[in-house]
C-alpha cells in the first residue's frame, strides 16, 4: 500500500502563505518490538522526507523510530510562481514514494 | 444520575424533579435513550476529532483510497472489477454500509458488509474470499463505508432480521467472562465514566472500519468486539461468527438514525 496525500490549494495569490499537508502509508516498524517467539522484528521505517517547490528544496525533515506509523506533516511555505510542489519520502527496504501536486499562483 | 437524586423530590420545585426524573430515565432503560445518544467523536479530545475532520490529515483516508483503486481493479478468474457491477461507488454505494449487516436470503441470516463484499467475490468474480483485517478487505469497506458518510444508520428490524436482533440484543446485556461484566454494564450504565483513565463511550458503531490510534491502523467493528471480549476476559470469538455478526446487527440499530462516519478516527 504504497500511497500518499498531499494537500495544498490549487490556487494561490503570489506572496501568500501556503499550507502543505502531506499524509504517508507506512508501518513505521520501530525495530525494538519483538515477535511472540522473542524475535526481533527488523527495522522498517521512513527515514527521510523532503519537499521540493519546482526543484528548489522548501521542506525537509529527518524521521526516527518513535514516529507514529503513517506520518502525517504539515507546514507552510511562501506562494511565489505556478508548478509543482513534489514531496519524496525515502526509507528503509529500498522506500520511496514520489507525490506531486500543482499549483497556480496569480 | 441516581434513583436517590429522584427520591429526594419534596425538597426541590416540581420542575427539578421532573428535570432529574427525565435525566435519571435512560440509566433504567434497557438502552441508552435516542436523546441521550453521543458518538464516540463527542468523547475524544480536541487533537483526535481534528484528525477525523480533516480528510488531508485522516489516515483511514489512505485506505479509503487504496479501496477505489482495488473497486476498479479486474479480479479473479471471472475478470471483473466491483465497477463492472456495480458502477461508480460514489452513487451505487451511497447508504449501502449504513444498512449492514443486512439479511441474506440465500445464507437465511444477516451478513455484515465483510461478509456480503466476500459474497460477491466468491459467486460474481469467483475470486478467493479476503481473510478478515487484510489490507484489501478494510481497503473496500472503508471504500465503500465511506459513501455513506454523513447519511443515517437504518439497518432493517423486520420479521426476518427480529430474530438476531434480539439474539444480540441477549448478548449485549449478558454477563459474562472473568470479570462477569456486560456490554451494557459499561456502555448504557457507565458512559461518561473513565476505564483507566480513558472515556466510556456508548458504543455507537458509527463510523467502521475505523482508524484507531492504538492500532496504528484500520480495524473493524469485530476486532473491536474481540477486544472488548478480551478486556473482560471472555472467550472470544472467531472473525465471521454468527454471534458477533448478530451484536454488530443490534449495535446498528442502537444506533439508528446517527449519522455515520467511515473512517472514523478513535483514540
Amino acid at each position: 500500500m504504497a500511497r500518499a496525500i498531499v494537500n495544498l490549494p490549487a490556487s494561490a495569490k503570489r506572496g501568500e502563505i501556503i499550507e502543505i499537508k502531506a499524509l504517508a502509508a507506512h508501518e513505521m516498524e520501530t525495530g525494538f518490538r519483538r515477535t511472540q517467539y522473542g524475535a526481533l522484528v527488523p527495522r522498517d521505517i521512513i527515514t527521510s522526507f523532503v519537499c521540493t517547490y519546482n526543484g528548489v528544496e522548501i521542506f525537509s525533515a529527518d524521521f526516527h523510530p518513535a514516529i507514529a506509523a503513517n506520518p502525517y506533516l504539515a507546514f507552510s511555505t511562501i506562494a511565489t510562481e505556478s508548478g509543482t510542489i513534489a514531496c519524496k519520502w525515502t526509507g528503509d527496504n529500498g522506500y520511496s514514494l514520489t507525490e506531486s501536486v500543482a499549483i497556480s499562483v496569480a | 444520575m441516581n434513583a436517590r437524586l429522584v427520591n429526594s423530590g419534596p425538597a426541590v420545585s416540581c420542575f427539578a424533579v421532573l428535570l432529574l426524573a427525565a435525566l435519571a430515565f435512560p440509566a433504567c432503560a434497557a438502552d441508552t435513550v435516542p436523546a441521550e445518544r453521543r458518538s464516540g467523536y463527542a468523547f475524544m479530545g480536541r487533537e483526535t476529532r481534528a484528525i477525523q475532520d480533516d480528510d488531508a490529515a485522516n489516515p483511514g483516508m489512505l485506505w479509503v483510497l487504496e479501496g477505489e483503486a482495488l473497486w476498479n481493479r479486474k479480479t479473479g478468474p471471472a475478470g471483473r472489477a466491483c465497477s463492472d457491477c456495480h458502477g461508480d461507488a460514489r452513487a451505487s454505494m451511497k447508504g449501502v454500509a449504513a444498512r449492514y449487516p443486512a439479511f441474506d436470503k440465500t445464507r437465511a441470516q444477516p451478513v455484515n458488509l465483510e461478509q456480503r463484499i466476500n459474497l460477491c467475490r466468491t459467486e460474481q468474480q469467483q475470486a478467493k474470499p479476503l481473510t478478515y483485517e487484510s489490507k484489501d478487505l478494510l481497503a473496500l469497506t472503508a471504500y465503500v463505508g465511506r459513501q455513506s458518510r454523513g447519511l443515517p444508520i437504518e439497518v432493517a428490524d423486520d420479521a426476518r432480521t427480529r430474530p438476531f436482533l434480539e439474539a444480540g440484543r441477549e448478548a449485549f446485556n449478558r454477563r459474562q467472562g472473568q470479570l462477569d461484566l456486560s456490554c451494557a454494564d459499561c456502555h448504557d450504565k457507565r458512559w461518561g465514566k473513565r476505564l483507566a483513565g480513558n472515556p466510556i463511550p456508548q458504543a455507537h458503531p458509527t463510523g467502521y472500519p475505523i482508524y484507531r490510534l492504538e492500532w496504528q491502523g484500520v480495524g473493524s467493528l469485530q476486532r473491536r468486539l474481540r477486544n472488548c471480549l478480551t478486556g473482560i476476559r471472555a472467550q472470544t470469538l472467531d472473525y465471521g461468527a454468527p454471534e458477533l455478526v448478530e451484536l454488530e446487527l443490534f449495535l446498528m440499530s442502537r444506533a439508528r438514525g446517527m449519522s455515520f462516519e467511515t473512517p472514523a478516527v478513535r483514540p
